[in-house]
């Protein structure tokens, strides 16, 4: 347990295993890192490599009887993986708020936008009136165009925005302290992302919600995250501020990863990019899981699995090169 | 003087919406009045955002789709009035690779015989077409061990190459791209878009790359055409476009697209207000002006024509008048 009182949640060692046909399938391994409050913490890595995973597992979401979770989940200095479904229930939604991907997916579509997020409101003991301006509030809170009448209609008389503002306006009414949005704005316009970004940051600013965002995108990542974690094959190879990640990466993986985002025009040059691909994870074997597409790869990364290296209080890597690569090189 | 490849004259496809029979007449202008020119050997990046017609035009110049008003000249050849023999011969010098690979490549068929399918219907032996299809997956740099391998069995990244491979099979002169990356993860991304340009070096190809990633067009494409709500409200040289960008919505959009340097953060930035508006209730004047900041009453009652402001730059804004290289 720690003791510093900004930290909000911390995963220690956390591991999910699925059970499959030949075995079992290690989505998440070993992963640790803690997210402070009002701190915005991006998940980053590439599909398949258990980013969503992670997410799901802290709220106990994942399909039942399918999945090993084992590891610690400290949430206010409590650990909610050994909560009972009754205990964790009152955690869902009032402490740690969830938005997915695709907001259609998750409203009801027979029931009034409005009537949904007000439903939440409902479970704190508020009468019917009050919920309801709160509702209004909310809408206006997330920037909603004629908040009024938007609350009373239905999912698909919105736009994409609109049903996303819902989703994050749902998660606002039960104020929770930890907002965790799994790809929030993939589904959406380079415009509209930018002003759901500008909502999910003022919410921050307001309410000092920490907000841990699950993306594959490295644009979002740079516009808002403070920390970073980089994920590969379902091990966390990298840990650090913003800046540490864009400017100053070390693990091999990262850096080929900075070096393949299209920063510059094509009359400077190609894109790098990583050959081979990730591996089965069905096998339970030790070693580096990125070590047969590395070009640093020795013999010790294919039977060891590396340490985890301290650059800076704030800056890790996984990795048995002691400096790690630079990002030029 | 650079050789057109297609040449676009005020093209208009509009989709009937009307309520059935007896009601009010309605239409969605998909593509509104479009003129552009696409050099032989160029890239041309097109962006805009969803609904803003951009599929409609690669549709409507790939044939897919009837023409509504206006001529689209490929080669020198107005399309509307080609004969059969043309059309043909135009069919296999233009192709197109879609969005999803996993969605248009049939999940029955082997890569072989997908790749080898629009050869054999163009009348070439099986025998002839296999070697080419052979010579289209090096071409894509994927292993022969694949020719027989069925969709499911391959990763996105795979599945676009194949789709790509098909697409140049016919040795096409140009080729049309919607979304060629938006599926894929950014290290496959980076194989794909490097792979695209060594192709169009190599073999002289011309692109017209459709997508909403800023950052690709930037690095892909020589010049970037603008369009909202079916009207084409910027067309210019890419540097031009992303560095000092004239139209406010393609303003709008620089400001709006994900930068890629955390240092770059907090600087101020100019936001667009508002959703696009809807293809059928069209505002009067400039389609932009419910969003444009700088909107006067001339753009709400006025649809404003492409001001030239460089001999490669066309900007359809009233405020850019005064810079006309034209006068």
């Amino acid at each position: 347990m720690s003791n510093d009182k900004n930290e909000l949640l911390r995963l220690d060692h956390l591991c999910v295993d699925y059970k499959v046909k030949d075995g079992y399938l290690s989505a998440v391994k070993d992963v640790s890192f803690t997210i402070n409050k009002g701190e915005i913490f991006a998940i980053v890595g590439e599909s398949g490599c258990g980013k969503s995973t992670i997410a799901h597992a802290i709220l106990r979401l994942l399909p039942e009887h399918n999945e090993v979770i084992t590891g610690n989940v400290w949430f206010n200095n409590e650990n909610i993986n050994e909560y009972t479904e009754t205990q964790l229930e009152k955690v869902r939604g009032r402490q740690i708020g969830m938005i997915f991907q695709n907001p259609l997916d998750s409203l009801n579509p027979v029931y009034t936008t409005g009537s949904q997020v007000q439903e939440g409101i409902l479970l704190d003991n508020v009468s019917r009136e009050d919920a309801w301006k709160k509702v209004i509030e909310i809408y206006k809170d997330v920037k909603m165009p004629d908040a009024e009448k938007r609350a009373k209609s239905f999912p698909h008389e919105m736009s994409g925005g609109m049903r996303q503002r819902v989703m994050i306006g749902m998660m606002l009414a039960r104020n929770p302290q930890l907002l965790i949005a799994d790809e929030p704005t993939t589904a959406l316009d380079v415009t509209i992302e930018a002003q759901i970004l500008k909502i999910i940051k003022s919410l921050r600013d307001e309410f000092n919600t920490a907000v841990m965002m699950i993306t594959h995108n490295f644009g979002l990542v740079a516009e808002v995250a403070d920390k970073v974690a980089v994920m590969y094959a379902g091990e966390v190879v990298e840990t650090g501020t913003v800046f540490d990640i864009f400017d100053e990466p070390k693990h091999p993986y990262t850096t080929r990863l900075m070096a393949a985002l299209p920063r510059m025009t094509k009359a400077e040059g190609r894109l790098q990019t990583i050959d081979g691909s990730v591996p089965r994870l069905t096998e339970h074997k030790s070693g580096c899981r990125f070590a047969n597409r590395c070009t640093h790869a020795t013999e010790q990364c294919k039977t060891q699995d590396p340490p985890m290296r301290e650059v800076s209080p704030t800056h890790s890597f996984k990795c048995f090169m002691e400096q790690g690569v630079d990002i030029n090189g | 003087m650079a050789e057109a490849a297609i040449e676009l004259r005020n093209l208009k496809k509009y989709f009937n919406v009307g309520k059935g029979p007896g009601g009010a007449k309605a239409y969605a202008k998909a593509v509104d009045d479009i003129t552009l020119t696409i050099n032989k050997g160029e890239v041309v990046g097109l962006v805009g955002e969803s609904g803003s017609g951009k599929t409609t035009l690669a549709r409507v110049i790939l044939r897919l789709t009837s023409i509504t008003g206006g001529q689209v000249i490929f080669n020198g050849v107005d399309l509307a009035k080609a004969s059969r023999d043309d059309m043909k011969k135009m069919r296999t010098d233009v192709s197109v690779v879609f969005q999803d690979p996993a969605s248009n490549l049939n999940p029955r068929e082997t890569v072989m015989s997908s790749i080898m399918r629009p050869l054999v219907l163009h009348g070439t032996s099986k025998a002839e077409a296999k070697q080419k299809a052979i010579d289209a997956l090096g071409l894509v740099k994927m292993d022969t061990r694949y020719l027989y391998s069925y969709p499911h069995q391959l990763s996105g990244g795979q599945l676009q190459r194949i789709a790509i491979a098909r697409a140049l099979v016919m040795n096409p002169k140009v080729m049309i791209l919607d979304e060629p990356t938006s599926a894929l993860d950014i290290s496959v991304q980076a194989q794909i878009l490097n792979l695209l340009l060594d192709l169009q070096e190599s073999l002289k190809l011309t692109y017209l790359v459709i997508t909403h990633d800023l950052n690709v067009i930037r690095y892909i494409s020589d010049r970037i055409a603008v369009m909202y709500l079916g009207r084409l409200v910027e067309y210019g040289p890419t540097e031009e476009v992303i560095g000092n960008p004239r139209h406010p919505y393609t303003k709008g959009l620089m400001a709006a697209s994900p930068i890629l340097n955390p240092h770059d953060r907090g600087k101020e930035k100019y936001m667009m207000e508002g959703e696009p508006g809807s293809l059928i209730n069209l505002p009067t004047g400039c389609h932009f002006n419910p969003r444009c900041p700088y909107a006067t009453d001339r753009c709400r009652s006025e649809l404003p024509q492409d001001v030239r402001i460089s001999p490669l730059h066309q900007v359809a804004c009233f405020l850019q008048e005064e810079f006309s290289i034209d006068k």
